[in-house]
């Protein structure tokens, strides 16, 4: 534990906590924003250049966007009236803390966590390219494959209906 | 000397960060060990935050005067020597104007939309080789870095859009929006073409890439058939990323009268014209790195002008360029707008990256002009004919509100 | 082909760009304060009071008759008639404005105080740099600078003025030789005491 990576840290939380408890929707999807960008800072803060930019070039530049558009287009920028906690608080309380522990326990006993932080591999884009090529070359296909299908899916619901 | 000459910001720098160690030195202070490195980070930003907005400042002149001649007026032409103060008296005037914001503004978004802005115009230059040796941070993602940076001014955009609660600032900023998630796309895709023939993300590595002779023509991406089609693509997705005309229809002061920045005045409406000019001279500054052989000279005779004043010379003629279509073309409406992107340039795009890998493995010699160039060329004109072509669209009819 | 048009268009305004640095007829504009484009003959901005003579006062042609006034659409005319007469031209006693004042910003420009006139006094001026720092005097003309000499009216509008001063040549001639016609009847006044109508 460090200073930069507590200053990060603390960014993320705070962030996140302001787009659950911002009573003003766009507000909320600022917060994501900024969320996604500390996100980015602590992958560029381990290293991790790649993730980190791209965290920045399809969270904040893409997925931000999209999340207030939706936003804009679905209702009104008005924040509502009345209480913005939902009824059943507490059992997603309940879940959030037994996903955020499965998670943690992970976490900790993963092979990632036991490996010594001094040994730094420098990894470079290309790299990675080959990585993506290679080893991963199917699980790339698959994803690709599956946006494949959701754009022409997307397409075919927007697609306008032919008048009969 | 044309070293020397070449080198001059570099060492000027080198000299100066030795002149301070050896000022602490000699007065026996021990400076912490983060310091040094934070002077040297200085030094390198100082220039871009100097040089640019300079650059700025006479640009809006140039482009003012170049109109103006364009539209057959001499354009400005009373503050200073020819008009070249203009800038000065613009800038005073933004300076000392009153900064208004509307009562029902979202006072704190509306404030960091143009800081936003402006912020992520500058960071864009740390990544630019502006000459040799002469780069703020050479990252090994540095076109990643690039469009990753400039992807969060999209952000910004709709920042001051919606903060400002006016109808055609919302318009305007929905309008930028839509334009640029659709022309990022075909941006990002012919700077891929560059990538998948040079093999690396780096813009250095890139313009070293470009800096070999092959006969009469340097290697510049520009004169292969692939780098010609992505730097026209580039270009235009460019200029539609700057909300320039033809594509300004963001800020379409016939329409919705300046866009998303109608609620600003004063130094934060100069803000916006900032961040607008810097994120244009990034972008050709990327254009020149990725097609445009960088900072290289275009004929080994001339490499004894310095790196630096060959990158700014391409960049002038790149700002000219830009400036050039301004004067010429109208705006486009909006599904013109979205038919170009979908419809023409990213299937331009995709086909390019194919001509480019067609490029790589033919290997040298006449064949891959060949295939590559019929590839691009016959892709051009299919893609060009339907959707272009005038077409008999009838006797016109109008539609009235009930 | 797609982007000929571009090509066709980014060459004419090269064209243009080129052309204003080559030759001074490509810039139609004219550097306004140091130079003016001349004015073409029909041009009018503000109505002026035409007077002859020497003194702009005495010589007014207006008589204080307030048609003007009556007919102006936006009311723009202010006229006090004279408690006195005086001789005017033609050397008839006639009154005249004690005061005639026009308000330039209320003015439209439209000259039918012009049509109006039958005494040929009222015309439009082609001054237009009437920019004053003060909004509502400043533009409030009266008689003393809305008066200008028939001199003046002959230079800007050359043929309006000759057809006015054929008319008043015209008005004058018939007006003396009604005063011969009197005064040739006052010879024989015994006889007759009535009058000779002016026609």
């Amino acid at each position: 534990m460090n200073l930069p990576f507590a200053i990060i840290a603390a960014v993320i939380v705070a962030a996140a906590t302001a787009a659950m408890t911002l009573r003003n929707l766009v507000h909320s999807s600022l917060a994501v924003a900024v969320a996604f960008g500390g996100l980015a800072l602590a992958y560029l803060y381990l290293d991790a250049q790649f993730v980190g930019l791209t965290q920045i070039l399809v969270y904040v530049g893409a997925v931000a966007i999209l999340i207030v558009f939706a936003v804009l287009l679905t209702r009104g920028g008005e924040p509502p009236e009345k209480c913005i906690f939902s009824a059943t608080w507490f059992w997603g309380l309940l879940i959030t803390v037994a996903v955020f522990a499965t998670l943690a326990w992970c976490v900790m006993h993963s092979f990632a966590s036991r490996r010594d932080p001094s040994d730094k591999v420098e990894v470079t884009v290309k790299q990675i390219g080959d990585a993506l090529m290679t080893k991963f070359v199917l699980p790339l296909e698959v994803i690709g494959l599956l946006l494949t299908a959701a754009l022409i899916g997307a397409v075919i619901i927007a697609m306008r209906e032919e008048k009969k | 000397m044309t070293d020397s000459l070449d080198q001059i910001f570099v060492t000027l720098k080198h000299w100066l960060l030795s002149g301070l160690d050896d000022l602490l030195k000699w007065l026996e202070v021990a400076p912490p060990g983060w310091s040094m490195p934070l002077v040297s980070i200085v030094l390198s930003l100082a220039p871009i935050l100097m040089v640019f907005p300079a650059l700025f400042a006479i640009t809006t002149v140039l482009e003012r005067k170049g109109l103006g001649r364009i539209q057959n007026r001499y354009g400005p032409n009373r503050v200073g020597p020819f008009g070249f103060l203009q800038f000065a008296a613009d800038g005073i005037k933004a300076l000392i104007k009153e900064d208004l914001v509307p009562r029902a503004a979202d006072k704190v978004v509306h404030f960091i939309a143009p800081v936003i802005l402006v912020i992520t115009a500058f960071t864009v230059y740390a990544v630019l080789p502006f000459g040799r040796n002469m780069v703020a941070a050479d990252l090994d993602a540095g076109l990643l870095f690039f469009f990753a940076v400039g992807a969060a001014s999209e952000l910004a955009v709709f920042m001051a859009g919606w903060s400002s609660r006016n109808k055609y600032a919302l318009l305007g900023a929905m309008r930028a929006i839509a334009q640029m998630v659709s022309y990022e796309i075909p941006l990002i895709l012919s700077s891929v073409a560059v990538v998948m023939i040079t093999g690396t993300l780096s813009l250095t590595k890139i313009v070293e890439a470009q800096s070999t002779h092959a006969g009469l023509l340097p290697d510049w991406f520009v004169f292969t058939p692939w780098g010609f089609m992505g730097f026209t693509l580039f270009m235009i997705a460019a200029n539609a990323e700057l909300n320039r005309s033809p594509f300004d229809l963001p800020e379409g002061e016939s329409e919705i009268i300046a866009g998303y920045f109608i609620e600003y005045s004063g130094f934060k409406f100069a803000l916006f014209f900032l961040s607008e000019y810097l994120s244009m001279f990034a972008l050709s500054g990327l254009g020149i790195t990725l097609f445009l052989g960088g900072w290289n000279a275009p004929f080994a005779a001339l490499d004894f002008i310095p790196s630096w004043a060959w990158f700014f010379a391409k960049l002038l003629a790149l700002i000219f360029l830009f400036i050039w279509t301004r004067g010429t073309l109208p705006r486009l409406r909006q599904d013109q707008l979205m038919n170009l992107a979908w419809k023409f340039m990213i299937p331009m795009v995709l086909v390019n990256l194919v001509a480019a890998a067609l490029w790589h493995f033919t290997g040298p010699g006449w064949m891959r002009w060949l295939t590559s160039g019929a590839l691009v060329v016959g892709a051009y004109m299919l893609l060009g004919k339907p959707q272009f072509e005038s077409k008999d669209i009838g006797k016109r009819t109008y539609r009235f509100a009930d | 082909m797609l982007g000929t048009g571009i090509i066709k268009g980014m060459a004419e305004t090269a064209r243009n760009f080129l052309g204003s640095y080559v030759s001074r007829e490509h810039l139609t504009t004219v550097q306004y304060p140091e130079e003016r484009s001349p004015q073409i003959e029909n041009a009018r901005q503000f109505p002026f009071l035409v007077f002859d003579g020497d003194d702009p006062i005495k010589g007014l042609r207006c008589v204080a008759c307030q048609i003007c006034e009556k007919e102006c659409p936006p009311k723009c005319i202010y006229i006090v008639k004279s408690k006195d007469k005086r001789v005017d031209y033609k050397g008839q006693s006639q009154f005249y404005p004690a005061r005639f004042d026009i308000d330039l910003s209320v003015c439209m420009s439209c000259q039918i105080c012009v049509e109006v006139c039958p005494f040929e006094s009222i015309k439009m001026d082609t001054a237009y740099e009437l920019s004053t720092t003060d909004r509502f005097g400043g533009l409030m003309a009266d008689k003393h600078q809305l008066a200008k000499s028939n001199e003046h009216y002959r230079h800007i509008h050359p043929t309006d003025a000759a057809l006015s001063d054929a008319a008043l040549a015209v008005e004058v001639a018939k007006a003396k030789a009604v005063a011969e016609a009197k005064a040739k009847a006052a010879i024989t006044t015994t006889v007759s005491p009535q009058p000779v109508a002016a026609t």
